[in-house]
């Protein structure tokens, strides 16, 4: 029964849907005030009914309720309850009714706290987001039924893929949807705006939290789910630039590029029709990610069960949606007018050319990515991978990584150049000897010595403006203090950030370029040593868990005859699906994680094993906290909080009146 | 004078719409890829091009233990009738979603299901098909998957129309439903029948 | 005036950002980019010497082998009309078996043996990568023209 009430509750949804994209959006053309607050209990209301459905899904794969289809194929009832709450979204069908979800949560944010909005602007925007809805909806009821029955049921589960039956994936496709769908926010701003025909600072400064907030959600997902990647798949690496991973990563380049032009938008009145331009495709980018991975138009290593029916719909989905705001783009952006002047060298200069190395970096990743598909089309099979990125994107990035040391020191309009550069010798002193100290420490290429220099001036950068700000050593102790409570907490945030940046560099330069490897066999009783460690097989046991079974190793590891850690890495075989798994095992130091994995036994009483040294790979994750963290200290901000000041009337309109 | 000033100030404003227009037009070459790379042709689970209107591949797979069943070869499926050749296991849910129209359309007798049972253990198989009922008259049994690879199974379950000269004449990936069933599988058969 | 030649100059940098962001791209594409080949096109000779390349198919059924070493792995990637025998040292993908789709990556030796960097297997039971499907298609066309097997 409750199966069927969660597939009316998504039909509810729907309706309710229907009426908050047309009621709203009439009233707000005909300046009707009833009709423009329709939006605001239906936007509620379609989050219920949305809850309501997903709530009945969940309650299936709680009870294990086996006549669901769904549940029949990714669930089994000697799963864990962990994985039986995550297996709800752990497959198409429950995903996208996720998706559904949080589109109706944000929706409902945006009704809750946009109170002081201007109406016929909140209307319009609800209205936006209640289309988007009516397209996932549509595609949730039509094409991914999730409350679909089977009959009779079958005694058991088909069980979940095993490689999602893991704390890291439980959370990582809420995070990363959160971040997908949160920029459904900013898209509807920009089109409510276009509908408007007008863009300025309040404008700008009523979207900035919602992409920041996305932001946040979408840095943290993907570090999650590279971090998944690097502990489940037992190959030591984080990033493999997978199709899945690059559709993930575009959203994130264009939505960083997006919260910095929209602070031009907000404090100059400048960069007006590229920030609209930058909100459509970092929300369509993140359409495209889920059409990409549900379509099977590329090949990857993970990616869910395809269905080219479904890739027509969310095809369709896209063209409306992508195509019909670009149109609109296309049409009202040349009316916007432009803001205010400023010579090359100055804060807007930097964001631009911040902007600029961020789309150009997109563009070929998007290209690397794709790929495969247009030399598919001159009948030739290719495939692009991390070298090409290498030479391409990192090249892009370097300049950027530079010049963001520079940036936050460069004041609106003009700077003089050659000040900012005297504040950042400190910096510049610090990267020279953090090279030569790598250099010291770390025979091998050249490329990499100096990528850590560049990390070091990076973080040297951010903390000498932080401190210049709050006149650290320059003052009194106390001073300094008092300066840095009154400091807005969006420069915190941008410093947080900026150093996290840096951090996650030299975490992702070190583990790539220093990192050691070792595979070979090895008997109980036999050592060996990897990077001044010294690994003991003890013993090789068999364990039985729920729903697996575990070979498991036992591995000490001792440094200069004092015991380090133990470890136990795993190989499982989950024995409803048949599927093998390795579970590795990592002791993480502050500068780097030993990495051990198993293979097959080779039948004559030896394990094969696989050892790696990472250095610094914790950093990458810590970098990815601190720039998440400095997002959320940032939104925290009184300025930015949702809901600031008034909107001014614009001295455009307001001359044009007189 | 002012005329071709007024000109060159329209060439501008052209030139800045033109600029506007750039996305969507990148994005019409973006969403032709897309559509291309959705044809169905490319789809690597279908691969009836080769198959279909070919000669069943030549095998002989042995009864299935636990049941009362003969086992299958190419022979079979020369027997002058149309017959549904069904690939199946125990493991797999989308066969027990299916099961109950191989049950009813072996009730009704029209045409002979010969089963393969692919990648799965006997006892499995035959208990299941003890719970659940047989609806085949013939089982091979493909324990490593060896005949699936030829047939170009890539999933379970698969379904095949055999006329009665051998050959393939239709190829239905995944489970049947209602829907293939009468709309097209039947109709099918018919026609080969007639 | 200004606030045109402001325009210009963005509309140039960004222009000159592209323009080497194209060629950066199209040099990286050359270098870079493997190419998907299929036994038969092996033995054809298709793939240009001393290039790394994609080799896929299935693992053919009884030829998995390890050597002495424990640790080197030999079989055969076959697309039922032609074998190439491969040898990759390391750990197996966890889905690696006899009978499924299997891409690697690696060279072409001396002596016709393909040495595989990197072996990816993936997913479950009804998973083929598009490639390995493809090249069986072609294979499968050009078995059945041979006559039964």
């Amino acid at each position: 029964m409750i199966p069927e009430i969660g597939l009316f509750a998504l039909i509810l949804a729907l309706a309710v849907a229907l009426v908050q994209g047309t009621l709203p959006m009439i009233g707000a053309a005909r300046g009707h005030d009833a009709w423009m607050a329709s939006a605001v209990p239906t936007a509620i209301l379609q989050l219920a009914f949305a809850l309501a459905a997903f709530l009945a899904l969940m309650h299936a794969y709680v009870t294990s309720d086996f006549t669901v289809v769904n549940v029949a194929l990714n669930s089994n009832s000697a799963m864990p309850m962990l994985y039986k709450i995550s297996a709800t979204w752990g497959n198409h069908e429950g995903s996208m009714l996720l998706w559904v979800v949080i589109l109706a949560v944000f929706g409902a944010a945006v009704a809750l706290f946009g109170g002081n909005l201007p109406p016929a602007l909140r209307a319009r925007v609800l209205s936006v987001q209640a289309w988007i809805a009516i397209g996932f909806l549509t595609f949730s009821l039509f094409t991914s039924n999730p409350f679909e029955r089977v009959f009779p049921p079958p005694l058991d589960g088909n069980d979940l893929n095993p490689l999602l039956q893991d704390p890291g994936l439980a959370f990582h496709p809420p995070m990363l949807y959160m971040g997908y769908v949160g920029f459904s926010i900013a898209f509807s701003f920009a089109i409510a705006a276009l509908i408007e025909g007008r863009v300025d600072a309040a404008w700008a400064r009523w979207v900035r939290p919602w992409t920041l907030a996305a932001w946040c959600f979408l840095t943290g997902g993907i570090a999650l789910g590279s971090w998944w990647a690097y502990y489940e798949l037992g190959w030591g690496g984080w990033w493999f630039w997978d199709p899945v991973e690059n559709v993930s990563f575009m959203p994130w380049l264009m939505g960083t590029a997006l919260l910095h032009s929209a602070i031009v938008v907000e404090k100059r009145d400048a960069l007006k029709s590229w920030t609209i331009l930058l909100a459509i495709l970092t929300f369509s980018l993140s359409l495209i990610g889920t059409f990409v991975v549900r379509s099977g138009l590329l090949t990857s290593v993970h990616a869910f069960a395809t269905d080219p029916e479904r890739g027509l719909f969310i095809l369709a989905l896209l063209v409306v949606t992508i195509g019909g705001s670009l149109i609109l783009y296309a049409v009202r952006a040349p009316a916007l007018k432009a803001g205010g002047l400023f010579a090359p060298v100055s804060r807007e200069g930097g964001l631009i050319l911040n902007n600029l190395l961020l789309s150009v970096a997109c563009a070929t990743v998007f290209l690397g990515t794709m790929y495969p598909l247009i030399a598919e089309t001159f009948g030739y099979k290719a495939t692009v991978g991390a070298p090409f990125f290498n030479l391409t994107f990192l090249p892009i990035m370097t300049p950027l990584v530079a010049a963001m040391a520079l940036g936050p020191f460069l004041s609106w309009k003009r700077t003089d150049l050659a000040g900012v550069v005297g504040r950042l010798k400190f910096a510049f002193l610090a990267a020279i000897l953090a090279t030569a100290i790598t250099l010291y420490m770390q025979q091998g290429p050249v490329i990499p010595v100096l990528a850590m220099g560049l990390a070091v001036w990076l973080f040297a950068g951010a903390v000498i403006e932080w401190s210049g700000r709050i006149k650290l050593f320059q003052t009194a102790p106390g001073d300094s203090l008092r300066r840095a409570i009154g400091l807005p907490r969006s420069a915190h945030g941008m410093t947080l950030a900026h150093a996290g940046m840096a951090v996650v560099i030299a975490g992702m330069v070190a583990s790539s370029t220093w990192k050691v490897e070792e595979i070979l066999i090895m008997r109980p009783g036999d050592t060996t040593s990897v990077a001044g460690y010294d690994y003991r097989l003890e013993k090789v046991e068999r364990i039985k868990g729920p729903n697996y079974i575990s070979d498991t190793a036992t591995i000490t590891v001792t440094r200069d005859g004092k015991a380090v850690t133990e470890q136990k890495p795993e190989k499982r075989i989950y024995t409803v699906q048949n599927t093998p798994t390795t579970e590795a095992a990592i002791y993480t130091t502050a500068l780097a994680d030993l990495y051990t994995a198993i293979g097959d036994p080779d039948g004559k009483g030896g394990q094969t094993v696989r050892i790696f040294f990472e250095p610094l790979v914790p950093w990458i994750w810590i970098g990815s906290l601190m720039m998440m963290l400095g997002g959320v200290i940032s939104l925290s901000d009184r300025r930015l909080r949702v809901g600031a000041p008034r909107r001014k009337r614009p001295p455009t309109l307001a001359a044009a009146q007189a | 004078m002012s005329a071709t000033a007024k000109d060159t100030i329209k060439d501008g404003i052209v030139a800045r719409r033109l600029i506007y227009l750039a996305p969507i037009l990148f994005f019409v070459v973006v969403s032709g890829y897309f559509l291309w790379g959705l044809n169905p042709e490319r789809d690597p689970r279908v691969l009836p091009s080769v198959m279909i209107d070919k000669p069943a591949p030549e095998f002989t797979a042995g009864p299935l233990a636990g049941t009362a069943v003969p086992g299958l070869a190419t022979a079979d499926l020369k027997s002058g009738q149309v017959t549904l050749f069904n690939v199946f296991a125990s493991w797999c849910i989308p066969c027990r979603a299916e099961h109950p129209f191989l049950m009813d359309l072996a009730q009704r007798g029209e045409v002979a299901i010969f089963g393969l049972n692919y990648k799965n253990k006997p006892e499995e198989a035959s208990a299941w098909l003890r719970d659940l009922g047989n609806p085949y008259t013939r089982i091979g049994t493909d324990e490593k998957g060896r005949i699936g690879i030829d047939w170009g199974v890539s999933g379970v379950p698969e379904t095949f129309v055999i006329d009665g000269t051998g050959r393939i004449r239709y190829r239905h990936w995944g489970p049947i439903d209602k829907d293939a069933l009468e709309r097209t599988i039947l109709p099918l058969i018919e026609e080969l029948r007639g | 005036m200004t606030r045109k030649r402001r325009r210009m100059v963005l509309v140039l940098a960004g222009l000159t950002a592209l323009s080497a962001a194209v060629a950066l791209v199209l040099y990286g594409l050359k270098e870079t980019v493997t190419f998907f080949y299929s036994p038969s096109e092996v033995q054809a000779g298709a793939p240009p010497q001393g290039r790394a390349f994609r080799l896929g198919g299935l693992v053919e059924e009884g030829s998995v082998k390890k050597q002495g070493d424990g640790l080197t792995v030999e079989f055969s990637i076959t697309d039922m009309a032609v074998s190439v025998p491969v040898t990759y040292r390391g750990i197996l993908p966890d889905l690696f078996r006899e009978g499924q789709g299997v891409i690697t990556e690696g060279d072409l030796g001396t002596d016709g043996t393909f040495v595989a960097r990197e072996v990816l297997a993936k997913h479950d039971e009804t998973y083929m990568p598009r490639e390995v499907a493809d090249a069986l298609k072609e294979s499968g066309v050009w078995r059945d023209e041979e006559g039964s097997k």
